[in-house]
């Protein structure tokens, strides 16, 4: 094997004074290779970032290495001098980053924002350094590279983003590119044509890359090598068919297990009767117009329609823009549709004032995306879950006494009643959520990406909860997400969505076995490791 | 896009018209709402006004009709340009307030210049050196500015530098006796502007040192600023061409919105250094209850106001290419 371009070597990095534990990264040995991508997998808190902002030498103040080396050229990275190490980043070694929009400066095009490498790092008169621009962007597939050069960041798409992130990461054709979860806030289809970018131009320029993330689809799609990280330690490290389909240490089987599988679940039938009618619901969004001026309407949802039994779990796919969310909190009624019916259980909640909906507002119930925002962080759990019953007139005892019954019902101890929300785990607080809206006693449980923010393995956990709670209360659940992973194991029949329209609805074991229109093939199609996914399954 | 820009400051004008007329009806009823009119303070000055002559004097300012029949001919007056005369001076309310408008535009341009220059250049200085001794120090003179009372402040600063140390006059905005001609007055104005300006814009520059030294702080730890590290960018170009930009809207936001208090704030300092100004006019004719005068003022500022915040949106379009007008 060639020599690697980069040497991490026994690499310590101590946190700070009072952090719950002494190191970030503790004894780390990596190597990237000229020309190959070296995947860092880990949880959140395994120390993977950390290991690529210490081999930038960026890292955070008051966290810095305490032992080891991180050779490249020759030298240890950690030794050089700040300036030294200055005029490595950029020109040896580049990074891009997770959120291409914050990434970017908001006030400078990204021509600019791609300039000042250049003129940081070459001394390349004006138009070299713009034909070296235009030409980059052409590489990395920009549309229209002047236009693209003019704009500022918040006129790209997020794909168009990261392109641009990449041009600037490579425009010095940079021995190592620290790639940090590049493709994690990008949609699946963009995530699928980000992975490919990535891997032309690294074979192009033989660029070694240092690729973190928590994605064991995405490592399957582009890993060379794969290092496991748990708790800043590395577990196991290998070629990447090695770990992906032989894994020796226990926890990469058990992450790997974790992934949810592609093969849809055992369909089920003998639902109970018809919990909800969605019939030609329409959402606009209606922007601008004040005094003078003329509105303009975004089309959100356009003609959506299903029905979902007692027991039954839906499932709402789609990207970003899709109008999922948007359908969601129609369901909930945080928003009024313009148009068309939710009949819940015969009752029309479409149309109703306030008031109105009061004597039915329990009956749907939401658990929201991020468990971080979602619960007010002044109040204690007990007091999150007991407001709602509170409101519809439950005694509070016994809204009290239920809430403990809950909490030891999503698997938590009732004692953390008079805890605060900052005490508890991303999981921990998911579990909390769900008890939140199972206090109302709801009837049907619309999920908004209840699970895409947590780990793999807290992922599957709380999967596995709202699978048994579904069981015991007979609800109907409304599952939006954009994993096709979590959807074929969590949903019985699935609705596609794209620019707000239902592009596709059916069995999930349908769908996924035969997928009838163009871009739910291109979904498919763009799930990272779909292939390794159909594969034997692993022996866990 | 300039295009776009001119439709925007036409909606804007058309939009500023119910909110003019509003805020005309509002003054001319909250100042109504004060016992006395200018005939008590003439009669009162005089010392031996009958019934009579003051029922006459009424008679003639139009002060003896219902008050709704006053409002709506004062809204007509408005309309046509004309802000009715001042009896207490015996002259057309648009004359002397364009009299006065200049001296106060020179006090307000001036602090201005000064809050919003000097308080971002000392927050950028303490945000650079955070925690040494040059931080501590602007943040602490920060800190003491902004709890010291105006009023206080302007005497002070008399009281040292112009009666003990006579470096600067005590009041006025020029040496009328001396006739000076050219670049000779413009010095002269400039040496009298010196207290008055200070007095005005400490408190408004030390806001602004705290605002931007924070705003820098906070900008400091964005992404974009990582982003610009790893491309191996000196930090001094960091600081001035990413972070300082971004660090300078919510100045901006902030500053807009107060040019408005500082004419507030500019009667105190007006009336203390004696600057012959609106501010100082405006406490004038409210003791004389020339009421003609002070809703001539009043109508001023509101127009004044709603410009400046105008000018701040469009400047906004300029440093920020996110917002859309």
């Amino acid at each position: 094997m060639e020599n690697p371009v980069l040497d991490v070597r026994g690499l310590s990095i101590a946190l700070p004074k009072g952090a719950d534990r002494t190191f970030a990264v503790e004894g780390l040995d990596l190597q990237v290779f000229p020309g190959k991508i070296t995947c860092v997998v880990g949880e959140s808190g395994s120390g993977k970032s950390l290991t690529a902002r210490a081999a930038m030498g960026l890292l955070p103040p008051k966290v810095a290495p305490t032992s080891g080396q991180i050779m490249f050229e020759g030298r240890d990275l950690l030794t050089l001098k700040p300036d030294e190490m200055r005029q490595m980043r950029g020109q040896k070694i580049s990074m891009i980053f997770q959120e291409p929009m914050t990434a970017l400066n908001p006030l400078m095009t990204v021509g600019k924002q791609i300039d000042e490498i250049l003129t940081v790092h070459t001394s390349l008169g004006g138009k070299a350094r713009r034909e070296k621009i235009l030409a980059l962007f052409d590489e990395v597939k920009l549309p229209n590279p002047k236009r693209i050069a003019a704009a500022y960041p918040h006129e790209l798409s997020g794909g168009q983003r990261q392109r641009a992130m990449i041009a600037m990461a490579l425009i010095l054709d940079p021995k190592i590119l620290v790639a940090d979860e590049p493709t994690t806030a990008l949609d699946v289809t963009t995530q699928a044509q980000i992975l490919k970018l990535i891997a032309e131009l690294q074979e192009k320029h033989k660029t070694g890359v240092l690729f973190i993330t928590h994605d064991f689809g995405v490592v399957a799609e582009i890993a060379d090598q794969i290092a496991v990280m748990q708790y800043g330690k590395l577990v196991e490290v290998g070629t990447a068919d090695q770990i992906l389909n032989a894994p020796k240490a226990e926890y990469t089987k058990a992450l790997i297990g974790a992934v949810p599988s592609l093969t849809p679940r055992a369909a089920r039938s003998g639902f109970g009767r018809r919990m909800l009618t969605v019939d030609g619901l329409n959402k606009y969004y209606k922007s601008g117009g004040g005094l003078f001026g003329k509105p303009t309407a975004f089309h959100a949802a356009k003609d959506v329609s299903f029905t979902l039994d007692r027991g039954e779990t839906l499932g709402v796919v789609g990207e970003s823009g899709s109008g999922k969310t948007t359908v969601a909190r129609c369901l909930v009624r945080l928003l009024q549709p313009e148009e068309g019916k939710i009949d819940l259980d015969g009752i029309d909640l479409a149309g109703m004032t306030k008031r109105e909906l009061k004597p039915y507002r329990n009956r749907v119930q939401m658990v929201f995306q991020d468990p971080y925002a979602s619960l007010n962080p002044r109040r204690k759990v007990a007091d999150i879950l007991v407001e709602g019953p509170i409101n519809l007139g439950k005694p509070a005892k016994e809204a009290h006494a239920r809430a403990r019954e809950l909490l030891s019902l999503v698997g938590l101890d009732p004692k953390v009643a008079e805890r605060y929300p900052h005490e508890f785990s991303g999981g921990q607080r998911q579990r909390i959520g769900l008890a939140r809206a199972l206090a109302l006693e709801p009837e049907v449980l619309v999920a908004d990406e209840p699970v895409s923010a947590l780990d793999v393995s807290v992922q599957a956990q709380v999967l596995k909860l709202m699978d048994e709670i579904r069981e015991k209360f007979g609800l109907s659940v409304v599952f939006i997400t954009h994993d096709l992973r979590v959807a074929a194991q969590v949903c019985d029949k699935i609705i596609v969505m794209q620019r707000g329209v239902v592009v596709e609805a059916g069995k999930t074991a349908d769908v996924f076995a035969a997928p009838s229109h163009d871009y739910t093939r291109e979904l498919f199609a763009s799930i990272p490791g779909r292939e390794w996914s159909s594969a034997p399954e692993v022996t866990a | 896009m300039p295009n776009a820009r001119l439709r925007y400051v036409a909606r804007r004008i058309v939009q500023a018209i119910p909110i003019l007329l509003a805020i005309v009806v509002l003054n001319f009823c909250l100042l109504k709402l004060a016992p006395g009119d200018a005939v008590d303070v003439l009669a009162g000055e005089a010392g031996s006004a009958t019934p009579e002559y003051m029922a006459e004097l009424r008679a003639k300012f139009g002060l003896d009709q219902p008050l709704p029949v006053q409002l709506v001919r004062y809204v007509g007056q408005i309309a046509t340009g004309d802000f009715g005369y001042s009896f207490r001076h015996e002259m057309p309310v648009w004359d002397l307030i364009v009299d006065r408008l200049g001296p106060t535009a020179i006090l307000m341009v001036t602090t201005i210049v000064l809050a919003v220059g000097v308080g971002v250049l000392l927050g950028l200085l303490a945000a650079v050196n955070l925690n040494t001794w040059k931080d501590s120090v602007i943040s602490i003179l920060a800190l003491v500015s902004y709890a010291t009372p105006l009023f206080w402040v302007g005497l002070m600063l008399i009281v040292v530098f112009s009666i003990n140390l006579g470096w600067f006059p005590t009041s006025g905005m020029e040496n009328v006796a001396a006739f000076y001609e050219g670049w000779d007055r413009v010095w002269d104005i400039a040496h009298h502007l010196v207290l008055p300006a200070i007095t005005l814009s400490l408190f408004y520059l030390a806001l602004y040192t705290r605002l931007m030294r924070a705003s820098m702080l906070e900008q400091a730890g964005m992404d974009y600023v990582t982003t610009a590290r790893a491309k191996g960018v000196k930090e001094g170009r960091i600081t001035f061409k990413h972070i300082l930009r971004n660090a300078l809207l919510p100045v901006l936001t902030m500053a807009g919105v107060q040019v408005s208090a500082m004419i507030g704030g500019s009667v105190i300092v007006e009336t203390v250094f004696g600057w012959p100004g609106l501010g100082q006019l405006a406490f004038e004719s409210l003791f004389a209850r020339d009421l003609n005068l002070l809703l001539g003022i009043f109508f001023l500022s509101a127009v004044l106001v709603l410009v400046v915040n105008l000018l701040v949106d469009i400047l906004y379009t300029f440093l920020d290419p996110r917002i859309e007008l």
